[in-house]
């Protein structure tokens, strides 16, 4: 079967696809950002006293041991928030949470340099 | 990744520390496994030796042993180092056997599931 000649209209229509996709892999590579921008801030919270709240809605209160570029986080000394729910979580005194299932991270709130995240946010968004 | 120094490989949270130690893994279904780690990735997926799944259904509990296990990473939700020495469940919780767990679960979905219905037909009603 003879190929199709690139006519002046399909070439056109496949710039416009080229173009509609460049801000959606903007988009992503800003979202990387941020994520090393959240990493390098955990990374600062290391030692501190955290309560993870998981999807499952089991929320665990540890010392934040390591993070890492999936936000995957350990804890120690770990002990959960509603122990009678959770009997199986007993024994256990650090875990290694797999960041995908991470709902919130409860920092105490002395923890925050609020100012020192905004900016160094704005300067993500900004692309510096 | 441009914001990661050399200083960082202490900080990634590897679960090398949790090699051949017993674990308890959560998975995303609820499911609660108990095994040893013998190998992981960056992925976090796990093999488990000696793998049981310890299910529990109220102040009953059953460990069903499973052998060797893989488990994909994207399930995992925690993996928690079990302390030896202090105990994995509470002591008012008794053992029963695998035909009795599966009764007592058999029940508690069908608690839930009439639950279900009784609030639907509640809502149908609209009440408020």
């Amino acid at each position: 079967m003879p190929k199709k000649p690139r006519t002046p209209s399909t070439t056109q229509f496949s710039d416009q696809i080229l173009i509609a996709t460049k801000p959606r892999k903007l988009h992503l590579l800003l979202v990387r950002r941020i994520i090393v921008l959240f990493f390098s801030y955990f990374k600062d919270l290391v030692g501190r006293e955290v309560t993870v709240e998981l999807k499952n809605d089991l929320a665990i209160r540890g010392t934040l041991h390591s993070v890492d570029q999936y936000l995957n986080i350990k804890l120690e000394n770990t002990r959960v928030v509603d122990q009678d729910k959770y009997p199986h979580m007993l024994s256990v005194r650090n875990c290694f949470i797999r960041g995908s299932v991470v709902r919130y991270v409860q920092l105490p709130p002395d923890g925050v340099d609020i100012e020192l995240l905004h900016d160094a946010t704005r300067r993500e968004a900004r692309g510096g | 990744m441009p914001y990661l120094g050399p200083e960082d490989i202490y900080l990634s949270t590897s679960l090398a520390s949790y090699l051949d130690r017993k674990l308890l893994v959560l998975l995303r279904d609820s499911r609660k496994l108990m095994g040893t780690l013998r190998s992981f990735d960056q992925f976090a997926n796990a093999v488990l030796e000696g793998a049981c799944e310890r299910v529990i259904v109220g102040d009953l509990y059953c460990d069903i042993p499973l052998g060797l296990y893989v488990i994909r990473g994207e399930n995992v939700v925690l993996i928690g180092e079990l302390d030896l020495e202090r105990e994995e469940l509470p002591p008012r919780m008794t053992r029963v056997s695998v035909a009795e767990i599966r009764r007592a679960q058999k029940a508690e979905r069908e608690a839930t599931d009439l639950k279900g219905t009784m609030r639907k037909r509640m809502e149908f009603l609209d009440l408020d």
